[in-house]
């Protein structure tokens, strides 16, 4: 699904990533998770396609295509998805519009038919009935007025309907309550099959409880110090990041 | 003053002093403005009331009267499905109209009576005087709900420039309402310098959308008169998309307690096009309530202009005045000037404005574009958001589906 090679990527000329080697293989789950500063957005936006940071090595392999030399909105449509750690309010833009654009884009790159208006709304008024999110939640502009945790859900709520091969959730999890956490985590868990995976960027082993990984990665200073199975991530939660860095140092 | 522009100033004069005996109604109040013209000259940036927008073009030529040519065909591209105005060449075309029922219909050629008298800051006022041979009349009895009338003006290709100067006026009475719809459009170069005297009665309301979609080699000037009594309500609109010169310039004055007017806009412009927007509120009487939200779109070297001036005399406490311009820069060459005043003489008022310049946000762009929107998509998306604030309150839905429509084809002709 995903091969990342040495990539290595900068923000205004200050490296963030130095070297990142990630394998991560078509229906499975794998969690990165580290300190702050350690990276882990970067690689999230990075492997998205912001412009805002360059890459300055390595290459990034996702289904077969050389994904560095994709748009935004080709690895959207390739089927990629980042869910944001802090979702941008747009005004003036209908959040029900903006997910039918959104998704007719891609199927129009993917040669499908586009969905028509009532067609678009019986798909969408089901995922966010399975999700549990409010009817209006469609209605108002993209996160505008939203509370933290109803930004976190809207991004579930665009992967669902978008239904991407490969998620990306950049700390997701922040800021919400429990059971918020653990609506994020079903609407993941919603997606799995084999030929679904997901990268889940997170700080604290709380999500990772929901959603459980194949592998759990230790990003620190732009490098993995350190990959294992689930119980690395309760590891970190019972010891600090500390330990595995200096561990690694 | 520059030679060049009395060369213009001064060819109208004469074009005047030659059509002096023929033009319809008094005399005399040509004469006066004929003369007012004469030290004016067309306006310039050395004229406080236009410091960012010259008619010096209009030197560079000289501008006749239209000779419509019998048989052309005009581009009467659907509008509205509402009773229709056509003047073409700034004449009223009767045989190309569908009179409205409710309203009393005249036009300036059977009643040309002058109401408004320019002064000294208003030359193109002035000269619309002078020139001034024909226009709509429109009257709204007491308590009549007239509905929607469309108002279309179309420029013809004369192959030389040409100027009209029609002379508006619409009248609505205590508590009748109205909507208009302007469209302006046309083919080839000339200069439209319209007036319109509005009156707005006790509890009345007038809704004024107008779209200028003029030819891209054209001159727009629009100067609007609004009074408006207690209660009464003028909601005006205007979308600029055409014309290489426009200006919209709207004085509204609020007469009676609890009169309200919103004078709202948008300008998108591409090119070397120059729009200017100017309004000037003054609030006359307590409790009255003004609002003005303009959003100005300038990609290339267009250069916007936004001049708002609000008025709040001694007598208008509780005046509540709001006036926000904010402007989207989509090229480095691009400019905007804005030039808010405030004169309040009261002491119990609330006046806010503001204004904004700023360029596409690359986040905003990078959010789209993940969830597989293209660049041009995306950009079009947060374009029309942006004109979203000035557009929806626009209580007429035939209205605002025309005018972003207007805004969409604007869209995707610049981005070909």
């Amino acid at each position: 699904m995903l091969r990342i090679n040495e990539l290595c990527a900068s923000v205004e000329e200050k490296p963030i990533l130095r070297g990142i080697t990630l394998e991560l293989p078509a229906g499975e789950v794998h969690a990165i998770m580290g300190p702050n500063g350690s990276g882990k957005s970067t690689l999230g936006y990075v492997l998205a396609g912001n412009d805002g940071y360059e890459v300055t090595g390595g290459q990034v392999e996702f289904e077969g295509q050389d994904l560095l030399e994709m748009e935004p909105e080709e690895r959207a449509a390739a089927g990629m998805f980042l869910a944001f750690q802090s979702p941008l309010e747009l005004p003036g833009v209908n959040n029900a519009n903006f997910l039918r654009t959104a998704l007719n884009a891609i199927r129009r790159a993917r040669g499908e038919d586009e969905l028509d208006a009532p067609g678009f709304l019986r798909l969408a008024r089901a995922e966010s009935k399975r999700l549990s999110f409010p009817d209006d939640m469609l209605k108002r502009n993209v996160n505008v007025g939203f509370s933290g945790g109803e930004k976190k859900r809207n991004e579930v709520l665009q992967m669902a309907i978008l239904r991407p091969k490969l998620a990306i959730l950049d700390e997701t999890d922040s800021g919400l309550d429990i059971d918020a956490l653990r609506i994020v985590a079903d609407g993941v868990n919603a997606l799995r099959r084999p030929e679904f995976s997901a990268l889940v960027i997170t700080h604290h082993q709380r999500l990772l409880d929901h959603l459980v990984p194949d592998r759990v990665h230790v990003l620190s200073n732009g490098r993995i110090i350190r990959s294992g199975g689930p119980e690395l991530a309760r590891e970190l939660e019972a010891n600090g990041y500390s330990q595995v860095v200096a561990d690694a140092a | 003053m520059n030679s060049e522009v009395l060369g213009g100033a001064d060819a109208f004069l004469a074009r005047f002093e030659g059509l002096r005996e023929r033009l319809p109604g008094d005399v005399s109040a040509r004469d006066a403005a004929a003369a007012m013209f004469k030290t004016t000259g067309l306006p310039t940036v050395r004229d406080e009331a236009w410091r960012y927008t010259s008619m010096r073009g209009l030197a560079s030529a000289s501008f006749e009267e239209p000779l419509t040519a019998v048989g052309s065909a005009p581009n009467l591209a659907p509008t509205l499905d509402a009773p229709r105005l056509v003047m073409i060449d700034g004449r009223y075309q009767p045989e190309l109209s569908t009179p409205p029922e409710g309203v009393t219909l005249e036009t300036f050629a059977d009643n040309p009576v002058f109401n408004h008298k320019p002064d000294a800051k208003q030359p193109m006022v002035a000269l619309n005087t002078m020139m001034a041979d024909d226009g709509i009349r429109l009257h709204v009895a007491a308590g009549v709900d007239a509905g929607t009338i469309v108002l279309l003006s179309i420029g013809v290709d004369n192959h030389r420039p040409v100027a009209f100067h029609p002379r508006h006026r619409i009248e609505v009475e205590a508590g009748a309402k109205l909507t208009i719809v302007e469209v302006a459009r046309g083919e080839g170069t000339y200069l439209h310098n319209a007036v319109h005297e509005i009156v707005v009665g006790k509890g009345a309301t007038l809704a004024h959308v107008r779209l200028q979609e003029e030819s891209a080699e054209a001159f727009h000037v629009q100067t609007g008169f609004a009074e408006i009594a207690e209660a009464g309500t003028y909601d005006a609109f205007v979308l600029t998309l055409g014309a290489r010169l426009s200006r919209t310039e709207i004085h509204a004055r609020l007469m009676g307690p609890n009169a309200s007017v919103h004078l709202n806009g948008a300008q998108l412009l591409g090119g070397d096009q120059h729009g200017d927007i100017t309004t000037v509120v003054a609030h006359d009487a307590p409790n009255c309530a003004s609002r003005q939200t303009i959003k100005n779109v300038l990609s290339d070297r267009s250069r916007g202009v936004f001049q708002g001036r609000i008025e709040v005399a001694r007598v208008a406490q509780k005046t509540d005045g709001y006036q926000m311009n904010q402007a989207l820069l989509l090229s480095p060459g691009a400019e905007i000037d804005c030039k808010p005043q405030l004169e309040i003489y009261a002491d119990d008022v609330k006046c806010s404005h503001g204004a904004t310049v700023g360029e596409l946000d690359a986040d905003q762009l990078f959010f789209l574009r993940s969830r597989g929107i293209p660049l041009e998509q995306a950009r079009s998306i947060l374009v029309r958001a942006f004109l979203a604030e000035a557009l929806d309150p626009i209580a007429h839905e035939g209205a605002r589906e025309m005018l972003e429509a207007a805004v969409e084809t604007w869209w995707s002709k610049r981005a070909s």
